[in-house]
């Protein structure tokens, strides 16, 4: 295919919770693997994606009345004054994270490899590394580091262009 | 020569990307046989196909897994 051909797409990716990191990594490896041209745009909490540990993702129960566990043949929603009680968030997650390796789910570790290995542009923002003195050092390496024009010079030449 | 994947116990996006990285090694005009397990697939390699201009030669279901059949584009 050539250059002029190929198709791009660009993603905010401003979410830092377990679940919310699936969409853009699904999205990102997908449309790769479709010979699209992918830039990622990692700001705020999103950023916390780029980090080289990602243990440390979590979901919130709170405020999230659609998030329906599935448990023993039932459905389980958490009310949200469960989610203050200490170690509700964390039980949350592990159930998640049992979930997902049971259903076969790719892990989002492996989704970033995947995303990666296809040439997937990533860009953290600098005024969320500034903004909550993170250390670039913690993140993972062959990675951009810009503002919102590194972004919109990306957004203006692609053909999607994602806010999740 | 025939190319065959196993994505079963797999989900979203995984078969599409292991195919994927299977066909980037494999020469035009080569087969790619995939089995699946993941229901989506069925619709997700008719538009892979589509969009790489491979041709899905066949889409079959038995028991719960998938089986397709994809020709390189040349």
């Amino acid at each position: 295919m050539s250059e002029q051909n190929t198709k791009s797409m660009s993603i905010i990716v401003t979410k830092g919770t377990l679940d919310w990191a699936y969409p853009p990594f699904i999205l990102a490896t997908t449309a790769a693997a479709m010979d699209v041209k992918v830039t990622m745009f990692f700001t705020f909490y999103g950023l916390q994606l780029l980090k080289k540990e990602l243990d440390h993702l979590q979901i919130s129960t709170l405020g999230n009345p659609a998030m329906e566990m599935p448990m023993m043949g039932m459905h389980m929603t958490m009310p949200n004054i469960m989610s203050t009680i200490p170690g509700v968030d964390a039980a949350c997650t592990s159930m998640m994270k049992n979930l997902i390796k049971k259903k076969g789910v790719a892990s989002i570790p492996e989704l970033r490899e995947a995303a990666i290995d296809s040439d997937v542009r990533m860009i953290g923002c600098q005024m969320t590394l500034d903004l909550f003195e993170m250390d670039s050092k913690d993140l993972i390496e062959g990675i951009d580091v810009g503002g919102a024009a590194t972004y919109m010079e990306s957004a203006l030449k692609s053909d999607i262009n994602l806010y999740i | 020569m025939t190319v065959e994947l196993d994505a079963k116990g797999l989900t979203c996006p995984m078969p599409i990307l292991k195919a994927k990285k299977a066909i980037k090694g494999m020469g035009g005009g080569e087969m790619l046989k995939i089995e699946s397990t993941d229901a989506g697939s069925v619709a997700d390699f008719e538009s892979f196909c589509r969009n790489g201009g491979h041709e899905l030669m066949e889409s079959n279901e038995d028991g719960g897994v998938y089986t397709f059949l994809i020709k390189k584009s040349a």
